[in-house]
């Protein structure tokens, strides 16, 4: 026998269940609590109360009630487990899918609807990176209204002009594919992962942001933008139907941005004014921190799975014969490429833009076999799988 | 033709009855007993298909069990109160006026209007009037009763005609309203009631809810281990737990007949049904 609890004026319309729970949970189920208060509706509700959640109570025939403390709260919890450890050392393999939505390292109770994450496993969507990149991507958050000095736009002559928002159109085009992309993917991945779904939301994020900022660019100072291409859009449409992660990472990551890389530094390069210069170069340091964890995640995943390159393999094999009969990057993106690296309209300009792009080109392939190469490709095999890269760039 | 299954039956008061029963009906058949579940719209129907023996077993409202018993009897058959939740057992029903009442007891309501439940309902209704005729106040003569007649034929189980009382009670049309112990909670912690404008008058002594009916036609074996799965489900099983949560149990005890004098008395009283299970109020209609 414990107590009395004295409740005072306090009534279970304004809290009373909590110091009576505090003063149950001393005691063993079977435990005696006499309580007495003077809230006239004390009996009633004491009544109610203790038979909705399992406790017995009587009328104490001296003064007040007696509430003997019930199972139901042990048995409610019984069973229950932790879902892993709160970080990245607490991670579990396979995490059930009735964990769903539960914070890492949570007391989860037992039973519950399954939470359909498909990829749930650790080997297949892990990087030990992903932790380190996630706070890095969220450190470098930037705004787009003041991350680009909008201010200072200069008019450029017409056609170079039409060259940028034409190049803009396609850079809105390929980085949708990029929003879309990760955005699917973090949907499946199961939230015990979170660092992962973190990152992933922070890429589609970034895609969103760059997705403002080279529509903003292209309407600087006109109202139209440039063409849109049915090989552009096969080439980024082949990455959306990819449901594998570790593909879909390896095609839209390591070969899509990682390409992207190089022309982004081309466009940094060769940008006619400020602004274009700026929007390239914010995208840029976004897009290497997306290459980075599609690396990271590939890397870690080639060391224990020795059949994911052969995998990897056959998905550039796949999208390269998807892809065969359509005409690849659209002709005006290139033109407009050559416009903006030759800068004049005479010959010798043209040509010089010509061989630039012919650069940018070999610059992309040679990227794209480093890190094949770095996934364990030998180099001759990397050389070959390069070439079958879409000649869409992404 | 089917397989001969133990059937129940149960009325459909609300469309989580379907979720409810699906899943104990999963779960019984699962544990291999034959067990289907019919739903009725009203308490009346179940009880006579029960006493003929249609259904074998009927999830009963409390006024439904005496009417079972009293069908049942006069035709020479049996029924058995099986098993009950724990939450059916001692519950209690009050008889509520606004804060500023000079009421402070039963008699105070002498020439009043009083707010109950729906005509069939035991909580708020019949018990809490016959609690007035014990204190000496006949309804209707003494005391004018302003029902509120919601979901007739579900025998209180929906909590509309209780809400409706306590929303009469705060809008100060009636001078009383009665309704079961834990509604009253619910509609302090809901501000229908705000605990500072209404006080309590009178309290009823504990009685029984639903009970699990058994007639003695259903097969006995199939019966005993109906009965026998429903006692052993344990709320330490999650696959369980959300069923009892749904029906708002945390474990069937048996079933026992000693809480329902009171009710017996308010249907005997109110002349709701007679001795031979005729349903005998003219009001009510369900």
């Amino acid at each position: 026998m414990t107590g009395p609890l004295d409740l005072e004026h306090l009534s279970f319309t304004c809290g009373a269940h909590l110091l009576i729970n505090r003063a149950l949970r001393a005691l063993p189920p079977g435990g005696q609590l006499r309580i007495i208060g003077t809230d006239p509706a004390l009996g009633v509700h004491l009544r109610a109360w203790c038979r909705s959640t399992g406790h017995g109570f009587a009328v104490d025939p001296a003064d007040g009630f007696q509430v003997e403390r019930g199972q139901v709260e042990q048995q409610r919890w019984a069973g229950a487990q932790r879902a892993g450890g709160p970080n990245p050392d607490g991670i579990v393999r396979r995490p059930p899918a009735h964990w769903g939505l539960a914070a890492r390292g949570a007391l989860v109770q037992a039973g519950g609807p399954p939470a359909f994450f498909d990829l749930d496993d650790r080997d297949v969507v892990w990087a030990d990176l992903a932790p380190r990149l996630y706070a890095h991507a969220a450190a470098r958050q930037w705004d787009p209204a003041t991350a680009v000095d909008w201010a200072t736009a200069t008019e450029l002559p017409t056609e170079i002009e039409t060259a940028v928002v034409q190049v803009m159109t396609y850079l809105v085009e390929n980085e949708q594919a990029a929003l879309v992309i990760p955005a699917r993917l973090l949907a499946r991945i199961h939230p015990h992962f979170r660092e992962v779904q973190q990152l992933l939301a922070v890429q589609a994020a970034d895609e969103a942001r760059h997705i403002e900022i080279f529509t903003r660019r292209a309407l600087l100072h006109g109202a139209q933008m440039g063409t849109s291409s049915v090989g552009g859009r096969a080439s980024l449409t082949t990455l959306l139907a990819e449901p594998d992660f570790s593909l879909a990472s390896f095609l839209l990551s390591v070969l899509g941005e990682g390409s992207f890389l190089a022309l982004l530094a081309f466009l940094d390069h060769h940008a006619p004014d400020l602004v274009t210069r700026q929007v390239t170069q914010l995208a840029r340091i976004d897009e290497a921190r997306h290459v980075a964890f599609g690396m990271a995640h590939l890397e870690h995943q080639a060391a224990l799975d020795p059949a994911l390159r052969g995998r990897l393999r056959a998905a550039i094999q796949r999208r390269h014969d998807a892809l065969l009969h359509t005409a690849g990057l659209n002709a005006d993106v290139l033109d407009a490429l050559t416009i903006l690296a030759a800068g004049q309209w005479t010959p010798t300009a043209i040509a010089r833009g010509h061989h630039a792009v012919q650069q940018l080109q070999h610059a992309m392939d040679q990227g794209r076999q480093q890190r094949l190469t770095r996934l364990g490709f030998p180099p001759d095999e990397a050389a070959e799988l390069s070439a079958l890269h879409t000649r869409n760039f992404m | 033709m089917t397989e001969s299954a133990l059937v129940m039956g149960a009325v459909a008061y609300d469309p989580k009855v379907v979720t409810i029963w699906e899943g104990f009906r999963r779960w019984l058949r699962a544990a291999k007993l034959p067990f289907d579940f019919v739903l009725y719209s009203h308490y009346e129907r179940q009880v006579e298909d029960l006493v003929t023996g249609r259904i074998d077993a009927a999830w009963n409202s409390p006024l439904a069990w005496l009417r079972a018993q009293r069908l049942a009897a006069a035709c020479g058959r049996s029924v058995r109160c099986a098993a009950m939740r724990d939450t059916d057992q001692n519950l209690t029903s009050v008889v509520v006026v606004r804060a500023d009442s000079d009421c402070t007891s039963l008699p105070d309501l002498k020439g009043r209007v009083v707010a109950v439940g729906a005509v069939d309902s035991p909580q708020a209704t019949l018990i809490p009037l016959s609690h007035l005729r014990a204190a000496g106040l006949r309804p209707g003569q003494d005391v004018t009763v302003r029902r509120f007649d919601v979901g007739v034929g579900l025998h209180g189980d929906h909590i509309g005609g209780e809400r409706a009382a306590a929303r009469a009670l705060a809008a100060g049309g009636v001078d009383a309203a009665c309704m079961i112990d834990a509604n009253h909670l619910l509609f302090s912690q809901e501000g229908i009631l705000p605990a500072a404008a209404s006080k309590i008058l009178a309290q009823t002594p504990p009685y029984d809810h639903c009970n699990m009916t058994v007639v003695d036609t259903a097969p006995d074996q199939l019966a005993d281990r109906f009965i026998n799965l429903l006692r052993s489900m344990s709320y330490d099983d999650p696959e369980v737990r959300p069923l009892l949560d749904l029906e708002g149990l945390r474990a069937w005890r048996p079933g026992r007949t000693t809480g329902y004098a009171l009710l017996d008395t308010a249907v005997k009283d109110s002349g709701f049904y007679d001795a031979a299970g005729a349903v005998t109020d003219p009001e009510y209609l369900p």
